[in-house]
């Protein structure tokens, strides 16, 4: 049913972090964000930066189950960029309201919340991760974000085997999981 | 059951790497067991987030490299800041800044001076009438042949006939022969003299005037004039209450004439800080007459009365005259004037303090 089958190919692509994909949606919508944010009281490394959240929040959206997009992606990149700015503008206390660039604008309410609590998520983990305290950080990250196997984390880390890891690990995620629900029980 | 073990178990179990016979007998225990299956569940929580956050990361990384690629290329490019360009790019980041510090500016400018315009009103002087008096032809004439008659009687000589247009009153504040009057009678007279209860004229000049609370210091310059000493008053440099008693002395005549009233407000003509409103019956030539209160200290000379209301007479008050004395010391150092301090009215009673006061209180006249 969508008429946008070209762009939520992409999308598709850019949820599995295909950085050839990424590369094309920054070429083709970045100079428009850019002429925005310096057209509105911003500078270059704000544009650079609204753009970057913009690229997180469309990849949330694209990792997200049963996503389609509705509108060009040019008009959703923009209006998200847009309402980034706007909160932007508010935390810096700069007077006035973007003008209008483009006239164009979808409502992207939803996956502006959505965004902030995902980011809330994000900088809770972050948190724990920094309280868990080293060498547990890189052995959790190595394993979890790295995805490197527990043979090679062995002799990374100069554990004798392999075994010997993976129970550290273990105990790693047990300090990492009770830091991690202790934010949440304190309302963090 | 060892809580390592268990989450070793179930990471397998999530991961899918559960041989199908382990799963179902796993999936018994958690339904059996409410906080093992509390655990499954906080798990599989932590894990996405876990996953979440390393896809975020990985992204945000892939993310970062593209962009410095593309800033290597030059496609993201940081604008050039120089010259005229660098101005443009300056006034376009700040122009709302500067368009609102600039109304800002404009309205605490207009603000400002509206404020001072308001406070600094002109005091509206269309109904006020100068107590200074004009001497017609008959009345000079009279005066001349009293005068004649006064010397031809006293032998003392009258060596000069100022033939004066104006009259009004001042007093000796310093018996070298500085006396205070109003500024407008100075600004009416060309040539000043004053004379002395008896009849005797001197010479005198303004060495200092201020418009603002209408008072003037005139310097009696005649070679004849004899200082005299024991000024009875003092000069009072606070201000005084409402319904204080007054009185005062002046020349609305060609005789000296005492009025007496009180304090009727605290403030001059239109709300004028530096005067007094008082009530006491005056007249053209009272202007620069002193007001006294019962105790001989001088509060203020007589400047002006409303012309459309009945009674409203203002009056400088005295503590104008320290602020004038200080201006003229800035002016000039020569000038030492020394204020009567020693009051030697009090407790008399008034026929007796009007007497004592007469030597001191002059005629102004001039033309």
């Amino acid at each position: 049913m969508s008429n946008y089958r070209e762009e939520n190919k992409l999308l598709e692509a850019l949820a599995l972090n295909d950085s050839e994909v990424i590369e094309s949606v920054y070429r083709d919508n970045y100079p428009m964000i850019q002429a925005f944010i310096l057209n509105n009281n911003g500078d270059i490394d704000e544009a650079r930066d609204i753009f970057q959240e913009a690229m997180i929040v469309l990849f949330e959206k694209a990792k997200s189950e049963n996503f389609e997009l509705h509108c060009q992606l040019k008009t959703y990149i923009y209006s998200i960029c847009r309402r980034l700015w706007l909160k932007r503008l508010q935390q810096l206390q700069r007077y006035g309201k973007p003008t209008e660039f483009f006239e164009d604008t979808v409502p992207v309410e939803e996956d502006f919340e959505m965004h902030e609590k995902n980011n809330a998520d994000f900088a809770l983990m972050e948190n724990a991760l920094s309280k868990v305290g080293e060498p547990c950080k890189s052995l959790l990250e190595a394993y979890y974000i790295q995805n490197k196997n527990m043979q090679e984390i062995s002799t990374d880390f100069g554990y004798t085997n392999a075994d010997n890891a993976k129970t550290q690990k273990y105990k790693c995620l047990v300090r990492l999981k009770k830091l991690f629900f202790a934010q949440y029980k304190n309302g963090l | 059951m060892d809580e390592l073990l268990l989450i070793e178990t179930v990471e397998r179990y999530l991961k899918g790497e559960m041989p199908q016979k382990e799963k179902a007998f796993f999936e018994e225990i958690r339904k059996n067991n409410p906080s093992i299956d509390q655990m499954v569940v906080e798990h599989t929580f932590l894990f996405n987030e876990l996953n979440k956050h390393a896809d975020k990361k990985t992204f945000r990384h892939s993310l970062l490299e593209i962009e410095s690629k593309l800033t290597e290329e030059g496609f993201i490019s940081k604008p050039q800041l120089k010259g005229k360009a660098k101005v443009v790019y300056l006034w376009k980041k700040y122009k709302r800044n500067i368009a609102v510090a600039a109304s800002i500016a404009g309205i605490v400018s207009l603000v400002t001076t509206g404020l001072i315009e308001v406070y600094n009103k002109k005091i509206d002087k269309t109904n006020i009438t100068r107590l200074i008096g004009q001497i017609n032809k008959t009345e000079r004439k009279v005066d001349q042949l009293n005068k004649t008659i006064k010397a031809s009687n006293n032998t003392s000589e009258i060596k000069i006939d100022p033939n004066p247009n104006f009259r009004a009153t001042g007093f000796l504040i310093d018996g070298k022969g500085f006396i205070v009057t109003n500024a407008h009678v100075v600004d009416n007279m060309k040539t000043i003299y004053v004379e002395n209860n008896n009849g005797a004229y001197f010479s005198a000049k303004a060495i200092y005037t201020d418009p603002i609370t209408d008072l003037a210091i005139l310097k009696i310059t005649d070679k004849d004039f004899k200082p005299l000493s024991n000024l009875p008053y003092s000069i009072k440099k606070t201000n005084s209450d409402l319904g204080e008693q007054i009185f005062t002395m002046g020349f609305p005549r060609n005789e000296i004439v005492y009025g007496e009233g009180y304090v009727s407000a605290k403030s001059g003509n239109d709300g004028d800080s530096t005067a007094y409103q008082v009530s006491v019956s005056v007249n053209p030539g009272n202007s620069g007459g002193p007001v006294l209160n019962k105790n001989g200290e001088i509060i203020g000379v007589i400047t002006s009365k409303n012309s459309t209301a009945d009674g409203v007479v203002f009056a400088a008050k005295s503590k104008n005259i320290y602020k004038l004395l200080e201006e003229l010391k800035k002016q000039d150092d020569n000038i030492k004037i020394k204020l009567p301090t020693n009051n030697g009215l009090r407790k008399l009673d008034r026929v007796q303090q009007i007497k004592k006061m007469e030597d001191f209180v002059f005629m102004v006249v001039g033309n």
